[in-house]
């Protein structure tokens, strides 16, 4: 009996390495198939421009991928049907790094031998990191649509800046930043409450950038709650904030919790206007609409917003459905859009496409072209900040009958 | 905002908790009390009940009250399938074989809703509108003053039938004892049912108050209230049926107590300290009667 059972375990050990040797062949067919499937047609000179989307193109977080890979490679696509830069074709070297870092590395490093010369991606936070540790070294101009974490672009601990990596995207804390100006701007609020998620660094990382703010602009932060993970009572810490009756309630949290935040709330008797970031996109569903009336929450992108954004939707659909089309998409096609402004003038500096040299001239070419993209999330243009942080109005939406609805661009 | 009328608000908003855990820990108690099992599978009986209702409304668009019955009644039937399924064949075994099967059926439940449902929350459809009672400028929500009054008439109902109807007698005395129990000629199959049905109708009524204070059902939404209502089962003295009631309170005014003085991210680890300082402290809980080892 006992040997029987040492057997099957020696069988299943031996099975297991075989399925962990197989997972990187698996990765190579998939990677080189999506590489050949997703690449644009060369030009018939046969000279083109090399571009890598890097992203989870399947698993968990394949929604976020593909949305980037969609969205750049539709403005890519359009830029090609107009005929290019410079007379040559964008040729887009896609690869899926399924969510993992080591596959990240393992793509990215693939990339370059293939000869890419600027990179759109990675798509999550820590994917993304990870491959600029690589990037960095060699100077390649990398834009992300996606990756939120201030440590993509900025080494908080050397206090140094990766000089060639940017994004389309903004960061956590400058939601909550923009809150607080909005609450005493435009709502003419003097008196806040924060109810957080503790524990949880998107909802901290806000809640703190709003706190900051609230003190610069002359917000008076009456009562700071917080919460852990997975709590349905709300009711106590509301008590708490009922009886400092703010003017604003900053909740930086998920909608599901924010819709029986809200709830819970007017069930007390609160009236406080409730503020929260992008995790409020989708709270529709989880309180009443008199609960939620007049509610604010900004948000990187406004579906319908604009004649660019209707167009940018319609011809996304067109390509690609709507199932992937959400805020990455967008961020994604300003991606590119600043990726081939900065393409065009590196092309006309004469430089050999992909030396160093026109590496270096993307990169700058990023920084001075970026103000005059006009992008479908900012219609301002990108000015990147000392950390290579898009300067950007945030989409205000606000709750009107149950409907998440576009307020301003803030 | 007078201090008083917030510290009232806050007691409310404890006792409206505590009552939903005081209704959860009085099926764990009474299943602990009959056949010494502590049931880890009776939160998400409470889990099951929530979907019941949400779907009962959401999809087949039915009365709420039919929700409520449908939600109640569909408890009932888990509780003594998992049981005559999952316990009985296991009556004879060590302890530790019935505490481990519980854990299982626990999961199962979990991964069969995931499974079923998605692990998204659904939202769970207002049962009725129930105005706010103003106590002069103090405004108390309807549905936690509903919450303590439901659970309030389901334990008088629970004492009654326990105290005074013959089936109580005999759920009683196979608590006592099961073998002396048997010889009188007490049917311990029917009582030991009977038990679990009892419970989980509690546990559905549970289900049905918890989802009008917090309308939103998930996988996992059980495990977390089941625990904490197994503190109150020990706090109070597990097998004891008013020691059930006010544990639950007690967890319920604890939490709400502890975040009202600002430490609302410690309510989860206050509560646990509890159980460990009574299991330290008086093990047998404030109702509990000391157990004798049976030889």
């Amino acid at each position: 009996m006992k040997k029987l059972l040492s057997i099957a375990l020696v069988a299943m050990m031996a099975l297991s390495a075989l399925a962990g040797c197989a997972a990187p062949v698996a990765t190579d067919t998939s990677a080189s198939d999506a590489s050949a499937a997703d690449a644009a047609q060369p030009a018939a000179s046969g000279e083109t421009i090399k571009v890598g989307i890097l992203g989870p193109h399947t698993g968990d977080y394949a929604v976020y991928g593909l949305a980037v890979k969609n969205g750049a490679q539709l403005y890519i696509d359009q830029v090609n049907a107009a005929g290019g830069i410079n007379g040559k074709q964008i040729e887009t070297i896609v690869y899926d790094n399924k969510g993992d870092s080591t596959e990240a590395i393992t793509a990215f490093t693939r990339m370059v031998d293939e000869g890419i010369t600027a990179l759109i991606g990675d798509v999550l936070s820590g994917n993304t990191i990870a491959v600029v540790g690589e990037a960095n070294p060699i100077n390649m101009p990398m834009i992300t649509a996606s990756a939120t974490a201030v440590g993509a672009t900025y080494n908080a601990d050397t206090d140094t800046v990766y000089t060639n990596v940017f994004r389309s995207c903004f960061i956590d804390p400058f939601q909550g930043e923009k809150m607080a100006q909005y609450a005493a701007e435009k709502l003419g609020a003097k008196t806040a409450a924060v109810l957080t998620m503790t524990g949880d660094d998107y909802s901290v990382g806000l809640a703190d950038a709003f706190k900051a703010k609230c003190a610069e602009v002359g917000i008076n932060v009456v009562a700071d709650e917080g919460y852990s993970k997975g709590d349905v009572d709300f009711k106590a810490q509301l008590t708490n904030i009922l009886a400092t009756a703010p003017d604003v309630i900053f909740c930086p949290n998920y909608y599901q919790d924010d819709g029986m935040i809200v709830t819970q709330a007017r069930e007390l008797g609160l009236t406080s206007t409730f503020l929260g970031g992008d995790g409020w996109a989708g709270v529709s569903a989880y309180a009443s609409a008199a609960d939620l009336e007049g509610s604010y929450f900004c948000s990187a992108y406004a579906p319908g917003s604009t004649d660019a954004v209707k167009k940018f939707e319609a011809d996304y659909t067109a390509a690609y459905g709507a199932d992937t089309l959400n805020m990455f998409a967008a961020t994604a096609y300003d991606a590119a859009q600043i990726l081939v402004a900065a393409l065009t003038k590196a092309e006309a500096s004469g430089a050999a496409t992909g030396s160093d040299e026109y590496k270096q001239a993307v990169i700058d070419a990023i920084k001075t072209e970026g103000p005059s993209v006009v992008g479908i999330t900012s219609e301002t243009g990108y000015t990147f900040d000392e950390h290579n942080n898009p300067i950007k109005s945030a989409v205000i939406m606000t709750l009107t009958d149950g409907v998440e609805t576009f307020k301003e661009m803030y | 905002m007078s201090v008083f009328s917030t510290i009232l608000r806050q007691i409310v908003n404890g006792l409206q908790s505590g009552s939903i855990y005081a209704l959860v820990a009085l099926g764990y108690s009474m299943v602990y009390g009959i056949i010494t099992l502590l049931n880890f599978a009776h939160g998400d009986i409470i889990m099951v009940g929530a979907y019941i209702a949400w779907l009962s409304m959401a999809k087949f668009s039915m009365h709420p009250a039919f929700a409520i019955l449908a939600a109640i009644l569909g408890c009932t039937l888990l509780g003594m399938l998992i049981e005559k399924a999952a316990y009985k064949p296991l009556r004879g075994s060590p302890r530790i074989s019935l505490l481990i099967t519980a854990i299982g059926v626990s999961f199962l439940l979990e991964n069969l809703s995931q499974m079923v449902f998605g692990a998204k929350a659904q939202v769970i459809p207002t049962f009725f509108e129930i105005p706010s009672i103003y106590l002069g400028s103090i405004e108390l929500s309807g549905t936690a003053l509903i919450t303590l009054l439901a659970a309030a008439v389901s334990m008088v109902l629970l004492t009654f039938l326990v105290q005074k109807t013959k089936m109580g007698k005999a759920m009683r005395a196979v608590a006592e004892d099961t073998d002396a129990a048997q010889l009188m000629g007490i049917n311990i199959n029917h009582t030991i049912s009977f038990t679990f049905a009892i419970g989980s109708a509690l546990a559905g009524i549970g289900a049905i108050l918890y989802c009008s204070a917090y309308p939103q059902a998930t996988p996992t939404m059980g495990s977390m209230l089941g625990l904490k209502a197994f503190v109150a089962a020990v706090l109070g003295g597990i097998g004891s049926i008013p020691g059930a009631m006010i544990g639950g309170f007690a967890i319920g005014l604890a939490e709400s107590l502890v975040s009202a003085i600002g430490l609302s991210v410690w309510r989860d680890g206050v509560v646990f300290a509890i159980l460990i300082i009574v299991l330290l402290v008086k093990p047998t809980g404030i109702l509990g009667r000391p157990m004798r080892e049976k030889v």
